[in-house]
């Protein structure tokens, strides 16, 4: 493997391995330029993965200490575990499910669509889906997205059978298996799926795409690929002109280290992204890097989510197969009739035993818990997942009332519900109940969020730099050799699973740092 | 349910019979009888948590086997002094209000002093350990039909993904066929 001297100033330092930042590392290292990706967790395998759902959670999550505040239920269901991503070689794609939507135009012009919200801070991207059109197609390539580039659809598993009939009886005309980076037949080196139910503890198969499985051994087949795993950045340093020159961190035994860098790319998922910059404070930034607009941290976005379960009385068996199935996208349009703007989908989710006890009523206890349960091989679910609204005072903050392992102070993550977000749930609430209800449902439960697996738009792009973090190339707009890479450069969240745009945005900034390290401009 | 009582504090034991109901269980079980020994709590307190633990997440027909469990992870959790108090107290209580041995009062009266306990710190300690322990095990997968680990098993693309009968099966469009056999 690639080693680079830790005072080689040459290299492009990429922070967290996950979807933005293994992507970009593969797309930067394919040009010919070296890399030092340092990412705090662990490298696993499909061999290490474990088909069991807490332990797996143990394995791959990110578990260091955070603390959250606001009107979200998390608060009080979730206080230390706002959000449910990894911490390990690959990030959150190896926990995620697969589904692989673009965004719309509309999407990408939320202010001018949906028009000023009260305590709303909408902007629109200083991108259009014209721009980003050919990256997405690249980038369903790359994950191999079903229904793509001729890619069969996923066959249906039981928990899909229900959903789709109820969708048919209540009148949703379109709904399949949806968009699935998860391949239907074998593509690109990876087998086909086996319909195994973990997906989200890894999948052992590696029929799902994720960083771990393609994107980071194929930048180590380039010999440039530095990658240092169990090594997590504390802090980015800067020189008297402002630019980035490097970053501090603690290796796998807890030694200090530092590497120098000519660029360096943030990409620890929408809470550390944001965090790391404020951790960077100096006396010449002293509200943190790249944060004269005052914006790193805001506008924290994390969809508009919610479950409804439903018991029936014949067999479904939802955890057989794929965790996310299917999907149903009418709802997704911006239709202000509806009580709200913006919209949502609905997809197919399956929650193991082990975990359903702790996410059907969270803290709950009782027979309202236990009953549903008894019928658990007679269920079937949904999940609910809708744009919400960023909101400036929704924002991760440094407590310095509490340490991490490091003696660094702990993310907080605030939140609080806005009236749209509330009256968007409770529509799909009600939309997933009569999808079940047609089908014959004995019982149907709606339950609160999880903790939030999708983390956006703390260091938003915008065109103007007063209201965001970064440019629409998401290089730092205070900064030039500082960029974000992951997705916190949202400015809006868009009511579509996040991880293609990611991987769309990192691939095109790929291609424009090594334009511009070719020009000498960076 | 048995309320057997020991006041040995090491060495002690929680046992039972499974009953004949739980065929799934009795499947997965070497033999009907089970016995956990206890390293913190005495039997007393283990069977006291045991039917704690069947009021906080009650399933009828769920073999007592299964609630031990909970019993056993508390039991570990106890070997932390600051826990092993916050549990003993917490059965303190429970007996105190119970106005004698909680265990002995009717079921209806247990569980109106449990909802007189929920929130407090010794319920959630017992609540927050149940809802894992209880419902991550083979014998509970086996009681309420959940697979497991499928990955040694080929996963379900020919054990059932799709087995689903009760409904008509979506068209091709929709949801191809498997495309890889
Ligand atoms: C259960 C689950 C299901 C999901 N399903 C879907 C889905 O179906 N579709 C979809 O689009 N999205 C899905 N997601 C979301 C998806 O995983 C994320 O959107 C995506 O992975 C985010 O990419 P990222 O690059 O921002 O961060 P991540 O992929 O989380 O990567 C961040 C990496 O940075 C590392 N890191 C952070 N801070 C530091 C530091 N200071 N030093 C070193 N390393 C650091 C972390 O350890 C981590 O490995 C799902 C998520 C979960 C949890
Ligand atoms: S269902 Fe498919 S994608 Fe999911 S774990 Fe199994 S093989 Fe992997």
């Amino acid at each position: 493997m690639k080693k680079y001297d830790n005072n080689d100033s040459s290299v492009v330092v990429i922070i967290g391995s996950g979807a933005g930042g293994g992507t970009l590392a593969n797309e930067l290292c394919q040009k010919g330029i070296g890399v030092v990706v340092l990412e705090a967790g662990k490298r696993q395998s499909t061999s290490t993965f474990i088909n069991d759902e807490w332990a797996s959670f143990e394995q791959l999550a990110w578990r260091d200490r955070r603390t959250s505040s606001g009107s979200w239920r998390i608060a009080t269901d979730f206080p230390n575990l706002p959000a449910w991503v990894c911490k390990t070689v690959g990030g959150s794609t190896t926990h995620w499910s697969g589904c692989s939507l673009r965004m719309r135009e509309h999407e990408f012009n939320a202010l001018s669509v949906y028009g000023e919200i009260d305590g709303a801070s909408l902007r629109n991207w200083p991108l259009s889906l014209g721009e980003l059109e050919d990256f997405y197609d690249r980038a369903e390539d790359k994950l191999g997205v079903t229904r793509t580039h001729g890619i069969p659809g996923l066959p249906g598993n039981n928990n899909f059978k229900v959903f789709y009939n109820g969708a048919k009886r209540v009148g949703y005309r379109d709904c399949h298996t949806g968009h699935i980076a998860i391949n239907s037949k074998p593509r690109d080196g990876r087998p086909a799926c086996q319909q195994i139910g973990f997906c989200s503890q890894g999948c052992k198969t590696g029929a799902k795409w994720s960083t771990l499985i393609t994107e980071i051994p194929a930048a180590e087949a380039t010999g440039r690929l530095d990658l240092r795993s169990e090594c997590h950045v504390s802090r980015i340093e800067h020189d008297k002109s402002g630019k980035v020159t490097g970053v501090v961190y603690f290796d796998s035994n807890g030694n200090e280290q530092q590497q120098l860098a000519r660029i360096v790319c943030v990409a620890g998922n929408a809470i550390e992204t944001p965090r790391l910059l404020l951790m960077s404070e100096s006396s010449q930034f002293p509200d943190g890097l790249a944060n004269t607009s005052g914006e790193v941290g805001r506008n924290y976005q994390r969809h508009t989510t919610g479950t409804v379960y439903a018991t029936f009385d014949d067999p479904v068996h939802m955890y057989r197969g794929a965790t996310v199935a299917g999907i149903i996208s009418a709802e997704s349009d911006h239709r202000p009739e509806r009580g709200f703007a913006a919209g949502y989908q609905l997809e197919t989710v399956s929650v193991g035993l082990p975990s359903i006890a702790s996410f059907l009523e969270p803290g709950g206890w009782g027979r309202k818990v236990t009953t549903p349960i008894d019928d658990y091989a007679n269920m079937a679910a949904l999940w609910i997942i809708g744009e919400d609204l960023p909101q400036s005072e929704n924002r991760i903050t440094l407590n310095r009332s509490e340490e991490d392992q490091w003696g660094m102070p702990v993310p907080n993550v605030h939140y609080d519900d806005h009236a749209n977000d509330v009256a968007m749930r409770n529509h799909g609430f009600r939309q997933g109940s009569a999808i079940y209800d047609a089908v014959g449902a004995k019982r149907i439960i709606q339950s609160p969020p999880f903790p939030s697996s999708h983390n956006m738009g703390t260091c938003r792009m915008s065109e103007e730099p007063w209201f965001g973090v970064v440019n629409k190339w998401g290089q730092t707009h205070d900064i030039p050799n500082l960029f974000v890479s992951d997705g916190s450069q949202f400015t809006t969240s868009a009511a579509v699973n996040p991880t293609l745009t990611i991987v769309a945005l990192a691939i095109r900034q790929a291609d424009w740092i090594a334009l511009r390290m070719g020009r000498r401009d960076i | 349910m048995s309320t057997r009582r020991s006041f040995i504090s090491k060495g002690s034991t929680i046992a039972g019979v499974l009953s004949l109901s739980s065929t799934a269980i009795i499947a997965l079980a070497p033999a009907r009888a089970w016995a956990l020994d206890l390293e913190s709590l005495t039997t007393l307190q283990g069977h006291t948590l045991l039917v704690l633990s069947r009021h906080i997440f009650p399933h009828d027909t769920l073999d007592s086997a299964v609630y031990a469990l909970v019993v056993k992870d508390l039991d570990t959790l106890a070997s932390d002094p600051k826990v092993a108090t916050l549990l003993i107290e917490g059965i303190r209580r429970l007996n105190e209000v119970a106005g004698g041995h909680w265990l002995d009062i009717s079921p209806e009266r247990q569980l109106q002093i449990v909802e007189s306990i929920a929130g407090g710190e010794f319920f959630e300690k017992v609540r927050s350990t149940a809802v894992i322990s209880l419902y991550n095990n083979e014998l509970a997968f086996a009681h309420f039909g959940y697979g497991g680990s499928s990955f040694e098993r080929g996963g379900y693309l020919n054990r059932g993904f799709d087995d689903l009968t009760w409904l008509p099966s979506p068209p091709d469009e929709a949801s191809p066929r498997r495309s890889n056999r």
